[in-house]
């Protein structure tokens, strides 16, 4: 706590490994968060909560990389958004072709397929869907007519694979396969050898075509869906939410919470302490005594009672954690205080009638710094786990996906009993490297503002 | 000052925070209370008539019967003193005196396995549990820690030193429920070795109730043992550390009195005070568990019993556990400030 200057910690810091490891660590969380708060368009945080947003994502999908290390590829949940589009007009039939292309590289059947549009038309034109195999088949799948309309209208429909016509279509064609298709669904065997009812590896183009007859007719929006049990590269939960988006958000939150109460208590409690200890008397007396009322409040079941009670916005809760954290920083800026302000240029400065506002800033805060820095490392990471464990109780502001909500929703859904280890890792992993980059900055000071632990 | 005196402020000032606390407790679930107390009145005066139909008969009008109902539920209200707000200071008055004498009343919906909803009741079924498993802990916790930390703090930079203190420093940053959950995960259901929920399914008086309590406790505890020893070895450490630079230790030094009889003896003596401390602290704190651990769990303690009253707003045993939880927690910080103050007489003086 003696006389060290800037240049000295910073030296000393950088000398020491753990603190540069922190710094590293911490300099890569804030770059995760800058890019999250560019790359990901605000919205969709604010959808997490809502299912619709999230319909066309797979259940409790397995991150894609798993297919790198595992020998039995998992199929991937596939969005196919960009079909190659064709227009063809002869005499009166105009003809409107999108074609999706697909590898499919899989030892096992996609769980089923989607072909989301919405087309605008007037009469009732015609769609028909095929499938042209990498074994050359072409596989009739659908060919039915939109509601008719005599003015121009737009259609949207979803067609699932489970869609009776399609099975129905498809068992018209059964003398091309070698067993029977009574039992199967659309997906097993339209991704099928012919032989054998196993997945057949290859480039699949699937073609929608729409013909529309004396009338124009056109698909505004076009998007086809293999169903796979492997998405993203952090997976997806039970309500079919992208992790690595809830994960990649909870990064500037948690930052957030945990700057924000680290910084405002380490403030409060060093000007209370730094206050207190100057004054001196009856000033400090009674200043300790509400500081002793506070220290003795438990804080979680406090915290509990006014998430529920008051309000469980992000915010609020940010302050509720200031009401506790400043409590021992206080105590300790106190003590400093006290020591310093028995020293001689204190008094001198006092004799020579400065103001004790400046006394203080000039000769007492300063003092105090390298301390106050090393507090407010060390406190962020509990900051960062008390929010994340209420959130986990489920007293969490519903509208910020945060890393303890993710692990609530874990632990509700019963992931640790269904062996869903990617929504159970990566939360906790990210709070404890974030916590960790804290922890090595606040040790790595501390052991050049407190030398006797260096050794 | 001398320490019985010190001992009589610091009870002063402990008994003042408590009764803060309740005040504080009461101020935010006050309202909340009040509208229950008085639903759950309107709703007694209107099935005690309805059990009765002679009262009913004996009214002509639909009218005169509902002011009939409503005077009965005005007239208990008052006899209640409810008719009062819950801020009036009779009532606060009432509620702190009933709550220091341990009587909290009768729980809204959640009851004790034996099916009483006395909170007291309850509260004293799940106390033990919570004490057989987290003061369990903490005992393991401080025994390794200290062995630990004196053995690293003997040899600075060692690697033994090295691997403790980041092992240390990385589990402290850890949630402990987190760590539940993989623990849950790993060793409940990818390999089948311990019960994923703490409850035992047997009831509490079979014989084997115990034996079943005491396998359904490892894994909680082996987690919270794991996530804990580390800062208590780091924390013994350094105060060894601390003191093995003082005078008197490098005068032995001198002397030639061989290294581990100075750490084993001189230095963990002088390193006492904080340890014991540090102990007393932790272990009545672990009193009141861990509400968020025992959730994860689903140890049937008194972390759990919180956690269900705040989920179902069940205020006689909210206010109930936060009073008995302060207790532990006020009784924990003034054996300390006594252990201390005993200790080291330089904190009784106020410097």
């Amino acid at each position: 706590m003696s006389s060290i200057s800037p240049q000295e910690i910073k030296q000393e810091f950088l000398k020491s490994k753990m603190g540069i490891a922190g710094i590293t660590i911490l300099a890569i969380l804030v770059a995760t968060s800058i890019i999250a708060i560019i790359t990901i368009p605000i919205e969709t945080f604010q959808e997490w909560n809502n299912p619709g947003s999230w319909i066309s994502y797979p259940k409790v999908a397995i991150p894609i990389w798993v297919n790198f290390i595992m020998t039995e590829k998992i199929p991937e949940h596939k969005i196919l958004e960009t079909p190659n589009i064709q227009t063809n007009s002869r005499g009166e039939i105009s003809l409107t072709t999108h074609q999706f292309g697909l590898n499919f590289d899989y030892n096992d059947f996609p769980s089923d397929f989607i072909y989301e549009f919405s087309s605008e038309y007037s009469g009732s034109p015609l769609l028909k869907m095929s499938v042209l195999r990498p074994d050359g088949i072409k596989l009739e799948l659908l060919s039915t007519s939109l509601p008719f309309s005599n003015s121009k209208t737009i259609h949207s429909e979803r067609i699932f694979s489970t869609d009776g016509s399609i099975k129905k279509n498809l068992s018209l064609q059964s003398e091309l396969f070698a067993f029977t298709l009574d039992r199967l669904s659309a997906e097993d065997i339209v991704f099928s050898k012919t032989q054998i009812n196993e997945s057949l590896k290859g480039n699949y183009i699937f073609s929608i075509d729409l013909y529309a007859v004396n009338s124009e007719a056109q698909i505004l929006e076009s998007k086809l869906i293999i169903g796979g049990k492997a998405f993203g590269i952090m997976g997806t939960d039970e309500l079919r939410r992208d992790l690595a988006i809830g994960l990649l958000w909870g990064t500037p939150l948690a930052l957030f919470i945990g700057l924000v109460v680290a910084i405002a208590s380490v403030v409060m409690g060093l000007l209370y302490g730094i206050y207190a200890g100057f004054k001196g008397k009856k000033t400090d007396e009674t200043m300790m005594r509400f500081n002793d009322v506070i220290y003795a409040l438990p804080a979680l079941p406090f915290l509990i009672i006014l998430s529920v009670t008051i309000s469980n916005s992000i915010f609020v809760l940010v302050g509720f954690l200031m009401i506790f954290g400043w409590v021992g920083i206080a105590k300790v800026s106190r003590s400093m205080t006290l020591q310093i302000k028995t020293r001689g240029y204190v008094d001198a400065a006092n004799m020579m009638g400065q103001k004790d506002s400046k006394i203080i800033l000039k000769h007492i805060v300063p003092q105090l710094l390298p301390y106050a820095f090393a507090s407010i490392a060390i406190s962020v990471p509990a900051a960062i786990t008390t929010e994340a464990g209420l959130s986990f109780l489920g007293l969490g502001d519903p509208s910020f996906p945060t890393w303890g909500q993710i692990l609530r929703d874990a632990n509700i859904f019963g992931a640790a009993a269904r062996g869903l280890w990617w929504w159970i890792v990566p939360p906790g992993v990210m709070i404890a490297i974030t916590g960790l980059a804290f922890v090595f900055i606040g040790n790595a000071l501390d052991a050049i503002v407190n030398p006797k632990l260096k050794r | 000052m001398g320490l019985k005196r010190y001992a009589a402020t610091r009870m002063v000032t402990m008994f003042g925070v408590l009764m803060i606390t309740l005040l504080i407790t009461i101020a935010l679930v006050g309202s909340n209370m009040d509208t229950i107390l008085k639903q759950g009145i309107g709703f007694q005066v209107r099935t005690e008539i309805t059990e009765n139909p002679a009262i009913a008969e004996s009214f002509s009008s639909v009218n005169e019967f509902e002011s009939f109902i409503q005077s009965q539920i005005d007239q208990r209200i008052k006899v209640l003193g409810l008719d009062e707000p819950w801020y009036s200071p009779q009532r606060i008055g009432l509620t702190m005196y009933k709550i220091l004498l341990l009587d909290f009343g009768r729980a809204t919906f959640l009851t004790s396995d034996a099916g009483s909803s006395d909170v007291k009741d309850i509260i004293l079924e799940k106390l033990p549990r919570t004490i057989l498993l987290f003061t369990t802990a903490t005992i393991i916790i401080s025994i390794m820690g200290i062995f630990l930390g004196a053995l690293s703090s003997s040899k600075v930079g060692s690697l033994t030193d090295r691997v403790t203190s980041s092992f240390a420093i990385i589990s402290s940053s850890f949630p402990v429920w987190w760590v539940g959950m993989l623990m849950i995960f790993l060793f409940a259901f990818t390999w089948q070795i311990f019960p994923a929920r703490a409850t035992p399914d047997i009831p509490s008086s079979d014989p084997r109730y115990i034996g079943a309590l005491l396998y359904h406790m490892t894994l909680p505890l082996i987690t919270i043992v794991m996530i804990g020893f580390g800062s208590w070895a780091y924390l013994v450490r350094n105060f060894m550390v601390g003191i093995m630079q003082e005078d008197f230790i490098m005068a032995k030094k001198t002397i030639g009195i061989k290294k581990n009889k100075i750490i084993y003896t001189h230095a963990l003596k002088n390193a006492a005070p904080p340890i014991v401390t540090i102990l007393a602290l932790s272990l009545s704190g672990s009193l009141g568990g861990a509400i968020i651990t025992e959730a994860v769990f689903d140890w049937p303690g008194m972390g759990r019993l919180y956690f269900e009253a705040i989920t179902v707003m069940d205020l006689p045993v909210i206010i109930g556990s936060t009073y008995i939880l302060t207790v532990f927690f006020l009784v924990s910080i003034f054996i300390a400030d006594i252990l201390y103050g005993y200790f080291d007489p330089r904190v009784r003086t106020g410097q």
